[in-house]
């Protein structure tokens, strides 16, 4: 075997042992499908049950200041969205976005999963199933499926393990920073012939080494970056020993943990604004789930969300107006404060909605207000939109999903959730 | 079902059930493979790590003196604008101290899992320690991980189920990442003081209550409601962790002056009883429940087998687990009996702490620093003590076997060759690490190797290597 295999050779021969190279081919496609070819999407998963009165806090709703006692924000501190919302004060972004018609808030969204199970309502969340164990595979997946007799695009997770909601028969490609792949090593070749036969490993591997390719190209169309720790990117910062706390809130940004923030989501949109780079993406972000001490927690948490939103934004460049950006969480928290400053596991949370794709518009749903007559089982704001509904008018109206295909394959069992309308 | 031969059944024995080969240890195991798992098991539990061997009462203790420092050099930093202060120094000193403390906690059990020869042992350990999961996403938890481990999980890993429940659910690293600590009976005496104090911070906390219903003992699927939550965590409320003037310092105390007062029903049972009785014997009946069986004798075959195990493997257990009280030492035995176990096809794809151990067992070493280990395992999304939540980590081949994950596994392999190849017989090393397990074309493959980098980096990424 030839020593000096470059790039191109290398998939030219992945492509002759029928292993899945992914990204080749997609450009045939593209020339027939006209805008849809260019249409993104990326799915935010926030874990852990973020608190939707903490991203857009109802200020001007009059039960507000009492339910959250010790953890409710003051009129004045929020950014200001409407007579009744706010945003919370680090999603600097989110508020710009907002101003200029890019940005909207679903104050009241829920899955259809009741149980304040973080993994139940992760599972329901990501495999777009109307109930626990409803189904195996992503509905991000599904929607690859699904486009794929019209269009075969890409689908690209951000972190080291491969989230459920980009599991299924399709292979989507993972990425996560690091460092390159030395091209002339013989190494990926020969592992390419060891996991010809292997169902799990061959796919992967293949898709993975693309994406490294991708990675690169993406990299360097962007301006260098010295400062930053690439390997701490894909979490967040968390409290280990000398963590973040509330106390360093005004420098967050700045530090390192920003910067990496910031350059994950550039990466991603560099990744997406390439001629066959994936359309359609998933990130997710952790430690959301604020039992105590919740006001510094969700700061950092909210300012990381936002600063990624952020790189994202300057990453897609110009094509910031082909993208619509969804957010959301697997469920909200209790709209009363606890005994210990945090919350406990709700129902109904807010989503965000983004990009220059977006119709301007108010807020997506209803709000049922938090009269204590409206508290869903008297406890938890009450959901007024399945997030399916967001979902599905999201894949229908931007991304040219088939609705029939939309009812049957990527959402099924989903008929009480309809499709939402004039989002783009 | 008719089990492998001997020489597949020593294989299967060392790289599934334990950590992955040392050298000679399948030699070892092949005169009797099962009894030599069986041989594993021992009453008094797993090792311990050789570590600082500092209590959880101790690291509580020190992490005090850290808040403190921080909060006096807050405090001077706000009255001085952004100058160092003396105080600055010893607050970093004493973070980086801490710091310094979990990654030797971890650096101590990894080195354990490297070297011992009971590696099944060390598994069935891991395994209770991921089931009742702590994670370093909380900082206080954080120091409390290695002692948890140490007091709580290995002492009980072969005793009864409830002893184990109990010990987790009342030890200082569980009750802080839990929230559990500060959780206060709305009607409690202490809820009326706090309240005399216009202290809005005194109330119920619900989160550990519901993690062992959900996680630790009988499964989001058992059919309860969120009135069962609610009135276990009142059951709860008082398990908390002593203060620096009490009687027993940064060590488990039930405040009964935090608990609920009044009888409680969880899951359909009354609970009369009063004080600390009362959250014991919910405790008690949750570790006795036929749901507890099934679901934590579905993780326990999840984890050693199949991420989808045959259901007759699921049930063997679960009868023995029923028969003994939850003995699980004899599940352990059962497990190791089950025909279901020895299938010499490989299913579980190793998780990164468990591959890169492996590696290094393979070439009869150690990682000789946290810095050789943790980049590798935090770029492999298996940062050390932080899974992402209580569920702690995730089992399932599709979780770990990511594209980025196969490459970034590569480049690390390659790495670690670049390293260690070199003093190696690649081809005595493949028959070391897989013994009957090694395929032809892996054998092929990395004796057609260039270098003694490149057999290296082929073996430990062969797809026999990287299961189990």
């Amino acid at each position: 075997m030839n020593a000096h295999l470059n790039r191109r050779s290398l998939l030219g021969l992945g492509a002759s042992l029928g292993i899945g190279v992914t990204f080749l081919g997609t450009q045939a496609f593209a020339a027939s499908e006209g805008d849809l070819a260019k249409k993104k999407l990326v799915v935010v998963i926030c874990r852990g049950g973020m608190d939707g009165l903490s991203v857009s806090p109802p200020v001007g709703d009059p039960n507000y200041a009492a339910l959250r006692g010790s953890i409710a924000m003051k009129p004045e501190d929020v950014l200001n969205l409407d007579a009744t919302f706010g945003l919370h004060p680090e999603l600097s972004t989110v508020h710009a976005l907002a101003l200029k018609g890019e940005a909207r808030i679903a104050p009241a969204i829920a899955s259809p999963d009741r149980a304040r199970s973080h993994f139940e309502a992760q599972d329901v969340l990501e495999t777009g199933a109307s109930g626990v164990y409803g189904a195996d595979t992503g509905w991000l997946n599904r929607t690859l499926e699904a486009l794929a007799p019209v269009r075969e695009i890409e689908g690209l997770s951000v972190g080291a393990t491969a989230p459920l909601i980009l599991r299924g028969k399709v292979q989507a490609a993972s990425w996560s920073p690091g460092k390159g792949v030395d091209e002339s090593a013989r190494l990926p070749t020969l592992l390419q012939d060891l996991y010809k036969s292997d169902p799990l490993l061959g796919p992967a591997f293949a898709s993975g080494l693309e994406t490294e390719t991708m990675a690169q190209q993406a990299m360097t169309a962007m301006a260098p970056s010295p400062a930053m720790n690439m390997a701490a990117a894909s979490t967040p910062p968390t409290a280990g020993p000398g963590g973040t706390s509330s106390s360093m809130a005004n420098d967050r940004r700045n530090r390192q943990g920003g910067e990496a923030a910031r350059k994950l989501g550039s990466t991603l949109g560099g990744f997406m604004i390439q001629p066959s780079g994936p359309q359609i993406a998933a990130i997710s972000l952790d430690g959301f789930d604020t039992h105590a001490g919740q006001s510094g927690q969700i700061a950092t948490r909210l300012s990381y969300l936002d600063v990624v939103l952020d790189g994202l934004h300057a990453g897609l460049g110009t094509e910031w107006k082909n993208t619509v950006v969804i957010v959301v969480t697997e469920f909200g928290r209790t709209a009363r404060v606890n005994g210990t400053g945090g919350t406990d596991h709700g129902t109904a949370s807010t989503g965000l909605i983004l990009g220059g794709a977006l119709k301007p518009g108010g807020i997506v749903g209803d709000w049922p207000g938090l009269a204590e007559k409206a508290l869903f089982e008297n406890r938890d704001t009450a959901p007024t939109l399945d997030m399916r509904a967001l979902f599905k008018g999201a894949l229908a109206e931007h991304m040219g999903v088939d609705r029939a295909l939309l009812e049957t394959k990527v959402f099924p069992g989903s008929e009480t959730a309809k499709p939402l309308t004039g989002l783009v | 079902m008719s089990l492998p031969s001997k020489d597949m059944m020593a294989a299967i024995a060392v790289t599934r059930f334990g950590l992955g080969a040392r050298p000679g240890e399948i030699e070892a195991a092949r005169a009797d493979p099962k009894g030599f798992l069986i041989a594993q098991i021992r009453r008094e539990g797993a090792d311990l790590p050789r570590d600082s061997g500092e209590t959880s009462a101790d690291r509580f203790s020190q992490m005090r003196d850290f808040q403190r420092q921080r909060k006096m050099e807050r405090e001077q930093k706000d009255g001085q604008g952004d100058k160092t202060t003396a105080n600055a120094q010893t607050f970093k000193d004493a973070q980086r101290d801490l710091r310094e403390k979990v990654g030797a906690d971890f650096l101590a059990r990894a080195r354990l899992a490297t070297n011992t020869d009971a590696a099944f042992r060390e598994r069935w350990a891991l395994f209770w320690a991921n089931h009742f999961t702590v994670s370093a996403t909380k900082q206080l938890t954080s120091v409390l991980i290695g002692p948890f481990e140490r007091e709580a999980i290995r002492p009980n890993v072969f005793g009864g189920f409830e002893n184990l429940l109990v010990a987790s659910s009342t030890h200082p690293a569980m009750l802080t990442y839990l929230d559990q600590a500060q959780s206060i009976g709305p009607n409690s005496r202490a809820a009326g003081a706090a309240a005399r104090r216009r202290n809005g911070k005194a109330g119920l906390n619900e989160n550990l209550a519901r993690e062992i219903l959900e996680l630790h003992t009988v499964g989001v699927d058992a059919g309860y409601s969120q009135a069962d939550v609610t009135e276990f965590a009142r059951a709860l409320t008082g398990f908390s962790i002593g203060r620096d003037a009490e009687d027993r310092p940064g060590q488990f105390v039930f405040r009964e002056a935090a608990h609920e007062p009044g009888g409680r029903t969880v899951l359909g049972r009354q609970y009369g009883q009063t004080g600390l009785k009362q959250g014991l014997s919910v405790l008690s009946d949750l570790a006795a429940d036929p749901r507890t069986a099934r679901h934590v004798c579905g993780k326990i075959a999840r984890h050693f087998v199949s991420d989808m195990p045959p259901a007759s493997l699921t049930q063997r257990l679960e009868r023995r687990w029923m028969e003994t009280g939850g003995d699980l030492a004899k599940v352990a035995q059962t497990l190791i009996e089950s025909p279901e176990a020895w299938d010499p096809t490989p299913v579980k794809f190793k998780t990164p702490y468990e591959y890169t151990l492996s590696t290094w067992r393979l070439i009869g070493a150690e990682p000789s620093a946290i810095e050789r280990l943790a980049p590798i395992l935090t770029g492999l999304g298996q940062k050390p003590f932080s899974p992402p939540s209580p569920k702690g980590w995730p089992e399932d081949a599709q979780s770990w076997a990511a594209p980025d994950a196969l490459i970034k596994r590569m480049q690390w392999a390659q790495g670690f060759a670049a390293a260690v190849a070199d003093r190696a017989d690649p081809n005595a090393l493949s028959a070391e690490a897989l013994g009957a397990r090694l395929t032809p074309a892996v054998a092929k493959a990395v004796s057609r190797a260039e270098t003694r980098r490149e057999a290296f980096a082929l073996l430990v990424m062969s797809p026999e290597f990287q299961r189990r």
